[in-house]
C-alpha cells in the first residue's frame, strides 16, 4: 500500500503549484484557478489523513466536502468580481486594477 | 360701557376719530410710487434732486387718505357737537359734568386716573376746536392738492387734531400734557414738512427747542401740583370739596422761594405759566411762532389758531382757579390782590400784546403780519387772565380761533394766488425768449388751463436775514427771476401785490370780514366784543387803583390800536390800489369752477360767518341796544362758562358793569387804527415801488429794528444758539475725540498689543503641537501609504511570507523541529 507521505508530497506539490500561480499569473482567472488548486491540495492532505489515521470516522470526508462547497462559492463571487472588472476596465489583470493604491 | 348713548363715555369717542385717521393712513393709505423728480415741488422749493426717482403719493393713496382724514374730523365734529348742545340744553350742566375716568397708573396705593370730561370750560373750546379744524382740512385739499407727499400731510394733521381734541377733553393735567407734547411733536413734524427748505427745518427745530424749554418747567410744575396733592384730576383739585385741595394747595410754602412768599400754588403757576408762555409764544419765548411760518399754510392756521398757541392759554384758563389761589395765598383780581403767577401773566401778556403788535406793523410779509398778531392777540389773552377776567379770556381765546383761521387761510390764498400769478409771468417770459430751461414744456402744460399746477406753492419764505432766501436761492428758476425783473420774487411779500381784490374777490371779502374782526370793528365783528370785554374788566380795575389792571388797559389799548393800523395797511398793500408787480396783475385762483379753489374758499366763507356771529354770544347783557338784542337774559358766553361751578368767591366770574369809556376807547383804537391806516395806504395806495411811508416817519433804524424783530432772533443766536455751537464744538473736538476718543483709542490699543501677543503664541505653541500631530500622522501616512500598492498578488505574497513564519514559529515553539527524542 502506498505510504501517507507520497499523498502529501503531491498534495505539497500541488499547493506550491497552487501559490504560485496565485502570485505570479498575470491573468485572474488563472489566478483563480490556482486558488481552487490550493484548495484541492488541502482536500487532498484532508482525505488522506482521514483514510489512514482515523478511518473509523467520518470527519475528514466532511471538511472535504465543506471545502468544495467554499470552493465553488468562491469561484462564482470571484468570476462574477472578474466580470465586473472586465466590463469596467476591459481587462482582467489585478495588476491593472490598483484604484486602491496609496 | 355703551359709548353711543352713555353721555359720560362719549368724550373718549372725541378724540378718537381723527388718531384713528392718523393710524390708518399712516399704515394702509399712505402709499407712494417712484417718480422721477422733475418738476415736483415742496412748498416753492425745487431740491436739487436732479431726475432721481422719488416717492409721490400715488392718486388713490390721496383720495383715500383725504377721505380717511375728513371721516376722523367729521366724527369728532358730530360728537363733540351732540355733546356740546346737549351740555348747553341741560341745566344742571356745571355742577353736574359728563365724564369718565379710568385708573391708569399704579404706584403702591396711590393710584393715577385718567379720564375725559366735558365741561362748560372745555365744551367752548369743542364747539370751536373741530370747526375750524375741519375747515383747516377742506382748504388743504386744495392746498396740498399737489404736493408728493400729500398722505403724509393728513395724516399728521389727523394726529395734531386728535392731539388737540385730546387735550381739550382730558379731566386731568398729566392726560392733558400727553397731548401738549404730541402736540409739540406734530408741530415739529409739520413745520418742517418741507424738509428739503433748510429754512423750513430749522423753524421745526427751532419750534421744538423752544417750547421744550418751556414744557420741561411745565412738567415740573405738573409733578410738584402730584406731589402736594396727590392727584392730578382737574375736578379734585379746584371744584370739590369746596376747594380744600385750593387751600392745601395755598397754605403750603413752595419748596422754592418759599421765604419769598411763595406758596406751593403760585410756585405750581409760575412753572405752568412758563409752560404756556412757550406754547402759547409770550415773550420772552415768542421767537419760534413767526418762524413757524415755514410750515404749510393750513399748518400755520392750525398752529396759531385752531390748536397749540390755544392750548397754552386753555390750559391756563383750566387750571385757573390754583393761580388765583385759597387759603393763606389766596387773591383777588377784582379787589386789587394779585398773587405771583396773575402779575407774571398780566406783566407778560401786557407787555407781549404791544411788543409784538409793534413788530407787526413793520413787517412786509403778509404771512408775518399775522403771525406777530397771534402773538399779540394771544397777549391779550394773558393780560386778561392775570387781571381776573378770564370769561372774557375764554371768549377771546374762541373769536380770535375763528378770524385767526380764516386770515391764515386767506393769506394762504393770496399766496396761492400771487404764485399763479409768477407762472403767467414766467410763462411770458419764457415766450418773449428768455426762458432757456427744460422745465419750460412743464410749464407750458400747467397754465394753459384752470386747474394749474400749484406745485409752486412758495410757502413760508422767511424774511429774516438769518434765514435768508436760502429757498430762493437754491430755486431752480433763481436765475430767470434775474433775467426777467432782475430780484427774485417773493409771492409773500405784500410789496409786491396791490390791486387783488378784483382778481380773488371771495379772498378779499373773507380777509377784510377777519380782518375788521381782528382790528374789532365796532359792533358787528366778534373780535370788538371779546376785545371790549377784556379791556371793560381792565378799566373797572385801574378805576379802583389797581396797578396790574391799568397797566393792562394802557398797553392793550395801544395795542389795539396798533392791530387796527397793521390790518389796515395789510389789507391795503395786499387789495387795494394798482398791482405794484406784473405777477400781482396776472393772480387767480385759476378760475372759480376749480376744485383747488373751490376747497380753498368754502372754508373761507364758514369762518367768515364764525368771525362775525361768534361774538355775539358774549354781548354784555347791560350794553345798549345790542345788549337787549342778544343778550336779553344775560350773556350766553358768561353764564356757560359761568356754570362751571367754582366754590370760591374769588374765584367767581364777575361781569363788570357797563362803563361808556372802555367802550368808546375800543371805538377810538379800532376806527382810529384803520382810519390812519386807510390814510397812510389805502386812500393813496402805494405805487409800484415807493417807499413804504412807514420808514420815512419811523425812521430807517426805528424801523429796521421793529422788521427785525427787535432783533432778539439774533440776540438768541448770540446767546444761545452760538454758546450752545461752542459747546458742541467744544465737546467734540476735546471731549468726543479727546479724551472719548483717547480712552477708546487706548483702550483698543491695549487689546491690540494683547491680541498681537496671543497670535505670537498661537503660532509658536498652539499651532506647533496642533500643526505637528497631524503633520506627524500625515508623514507616517505617506510612509504607509507605499505598502498600498493596489497590487493584489503583493499582498497575497505578504499574506504568504507571513503564513510561512507564523508556521516557522509554531513550528519551532512545539518543538517539532527539534531532534527527535
Amino acid at each position: 500500500m502506498v505510504p501517507l507521505w507520497f499523498y502529501l508530497i503531491v498534495a505539497a506539490a500541488l499547493f506550491c503549484i497552487g501559490t504560485f500561480g496565485v502570485l505570479a499569473r498575470r491573468n485572474g482567472v488563472a489566478v483563480l484557478m490556482s486558488v481552487e488548486l490550493m484548495l484541492n491540495a488541502v482536500n487532498i492532505n484532508l482525505v488522506a489523513f482521514w483514510r489512514y489515521l482515523t478511518p473509523e470516522k467520518i470527519n475528514g470526508m466532511a471538511f472535504a466536502a465543506f471545502i468544495f462547497v467554499v470552493a465553488a462559492a468562491e469561484a462564482a463571487v470571484g468570476l462574477a468580481i472578474i466580470i465586473s472588472v472586465y466590463r469596467n476596465r476591459r481587462s482582467v489583470i489585478p495588476e491593472e486594477a490598483d484604484t486602491l493604491r496609496g | 360701557m355703551n359709548f353711543l348713548t352713555d353721555p359720560n363715555l362719549q368724550p373718549w369717542l372725541i378724540p378718537v376719530g381723527p388718531l384713528l385717521a392718523f393710524i390708518i393712513i399712516t399704515l394702509a393709505t399712505n402709499r407712494a410710487k417712484l417718480t422721477p423728480s422733475g418738476d415736483m415741488v415742496y412748498g416753492g422749493f425745487r431740491p436739487p434732486y436732479g431726475n432721481m426717482p422719488i416717492p409721490v403719493a400715488t392718486n388713490w393713496s390721496r383720495i383715500l387718505s383725504i377721505s380717511v382724514g375728513m371721516g376722523g374730523i367729521i366724527m369728532s365734529l358730530l360728537v363733540s357737537w351732540s355733546m356740546v348742545f346737549r351740555a348747553i340744553g341741560d341745566h344742571d350742566f356745571g355742577s353736574k359734568i359728563f365724564g369718565n375716568n379710568i385708573p391708569w397708573l399704579a404706584t403702591g396705593t396711590s393710584m393715577l386716573n385718567v379720564g375725559v370730561m366735558v365741561d362748560p370750560l372745555n365744551a367752548t373750546l369743542l364747539f370751536m376746536v373741530p370747526l375750524a379744524v375741519l375747515c383747516i382740512f377742506i382748504y388743504s385739499i386744495g392746498y396740498m392738492a399737489a404736493d408728493p407727499r400729500q398722505s403724509r400731510f393728513f395724516a399728521l394733521i389727523s394726529l395734531f387734531a386728535g392731539a388737540m381734541l385730546t387735550l381739550t377733553v382730558s379731566d386731568n393735567l398729566l392726560f392733558l400734557f400727553v397731548g401738549w407734547e404730541v402736540m409739540g411733536l406734530c408741530s415739529y413734524l409739520l413745520i418742517g414738512f418741507w424738509f428739503e427748505k433748510e429754512s423750513a427745518y430749522k423753524a421745526a427745530i427751532k419750534a421744538f427747542t423752544t417750547t421744550r424749554v418751556a414744557d420741561v418747567i411745565m412738567l415740573l410744575g405738573i409733578v410738584y401740583l402730584y406731589h402736594v396733592t396727590g392727584t392730578l384730576n382737574f375736578r379734585e383739585i379746584m371744584y370739590d370739596n369746596n376747594g380744600a385741595m385750593l387751600e392745601l394747595l395755598g397754605n403750603t410754602p413752595a419748596i422754592l422761594f418759599g421765604s419769598f412768599g411763595f406758596s406751593a400754588a403760585s410756585l405750581i403757576g409760575v412753572f405752568l405759566i412758563i409752560g404756556t408762555i412757550g406754547k402759547s409764544a409770550q415773550f420772552p419765548l415768542h421767537v419760534w411762532l413767526p418762524d413757524a411760518m415755514q410750515g404749510p399754510t393750513p399748518v400755520s392756521a392750525m398752529i396759531h389758531a385752531a390748536a397749540m398757541v390755544s392750548a397754552g392759554i386753555y390750559a391756563i384758563i383750566r387750571m385757573y382757579p390754583v393761580f388765583v389761589g385759597a387759603g393763606a395765598f389766596a387773591a383777588d383780581p377784582h379787589h386789587g390782590i394779585f398773587t405771583q403767577p396773575l402779575m407774571l401773566m398780566a406783566l407778560v401778556g401786557g407787555f407781549t400784546a404791544l411788543f409784538a403788535a409793534t413788530m407787526a406793523v413793520a413787517q412786509n410779509d403778509v404771512k408775518a403780519v399775522l403771525a406777530y398778531s397771534t402773538i399779540s392777540q394771544l397777549g391779550f389773552m394773558m393780560a386778561a387772565l392775570g387781571i381776573g377776567a378770564y370769561v372774557a379770556a375764554t371768549f377771546h381765546l374762541i373769536t380770535h380761533a375763528f378770524f385767526k383761521a380764516l386770515l391764515f387761510m386767506a393769506s394762504g390764498s393770496v399766496i396761492h394766488a400771487m404764485e399763479h400769478g409768477e407762472h403767467h409771468v414766467h410763462e411770458h417770459a419764457h415766450g418773449d425768449g428768455h426762458g432757456h430751461d427744460d422745465h419750460a414744456p412743464t410749464h407750458a402744460n400747467t397754465h394753459e388751463h384752470g386747474a394749474h399746477d400749484h406745485s409752486e406753492v412758495h410757502d413760508a419764505h422767511d424774511h429774516d436775514a438769518d434765514h435768508g432766501h436760502a429757498g430762493h436761492a437754491e430755486h431752480g428758476h433763481g436765475e430767470e427771476h434775474a433775467a426777467h425783473d432782475a430780484h427774485t420774487f417773493d409771492p409773500q411779500d405784500m410789496m409786491n401785490m396791490g390791486g387783488l381784490r378784483h382778481k380773488i374777490p371771495v379772498t378779499f371779502y373773507a380777509f377784510m370780514i377777519g380782518g375788521f374782526s381782528l382790528a374789532g370793528f365796532p359792533l358787528i365783528t366778534a373780535g370788538f366784543w371779546s376785545k371790549d370785554e377784556i379791556l371793560a374788566d381792565a378799566w373797572l380795575g385801574a378805576t379802583e387803583g389797581f396797578g396790574p389792571h391799568a397797566f393792562v388797559f394802557v398797553m392793550l389799548a395801544i395795542a389795539a390800536f396798533l392791530t387796527a393800523f397793521y390790518t389796515m395797511r395789510q389789507l391795503s398793500l395786499t387789495f387795494f390800489g394798482e398791482a405794484r408787480t406784473e405777477e400781482a396783475a396776472h393772480a387767480g385762483l385759476g378760475g372759480p369752477m376749480n376744485i383747488v379753489s373751490q376747497t380753498m374758499q368754502l372754508p373761507l366763507i364758514i369762518l367768515a360767518f364764525f368771525a362775525i356771529v361768534a361774538g355775539f354770544a358774549g354781548v354784555p347783557q347791560d350794553f345798549p341796544i345790542f345788549g337787549s338784542i342778544f343778550s336779553s337774559d344775560g350773556s350766553f358766553f358768561f353764564h356757560l362758562v359761568e356754570r362751571s361751578v367754582v366754590p370760591l368767591d374769588n374765584i367767581a366770574p364777575t361781569h363788570p358793569p357797563f362803563n361808556i369809556f372802555p367802550v368808546l376807547v375800543s371805538f377810538a383804537v379800532a376806527l382810529g387804527g384803520l382810519y390812519l391806516g386807510w390814510v397812510m395806504y389805502g386812500r393813496k395806495p402805494l405805487k409800484a415801488g415807493e417807499p413804504d411811508p412807514l420808514v420815512a416817519i419811523l425812521g430807517p433804524s426805528l424801523h429796521q429794528t421793529l422788521a427785525r424783530r427787535y432783533y432778539m432772533d439774533d440776540l438768541y443766536t448770540l446767546v444761545f444758539v452760538k454758546p450752545s455751537q461752542a459747546v458742541a464744538n467744544f465737546v467734540n473736538v476735546f471731549i468726543d475725540k479727546g479724551v472719548i476718543d483717547g480712552i477708546l483709542h487706548g483702550v483698543a490699543r491695549v487689546f491690540t498689543w494683547l491680541g498681537d501677543f496671543i497670535k505670537v503664541l498661537n503660532l509658536w505653541l498652539i499651532d506647533g503641537v496642533s500643526d505637528g500631530i497631524p503633520h506627524g500622522i500625515y508623514k507616517v501616512g505617506g510612509w504607509l501609504r507605499g505598502t498600498q500598492t493596489g497590487r493584489i498578488q503583493q499582498y497575497l505574497l505578504a499574506v504568504l511570507i507571513v503564513t510561512v513564519l507564523i508556521g516557522i514559529v509554531l513550528a519551532v515553539s512545539s518543538g517539532a523541529l527539534a531532534a527527535p527524542r
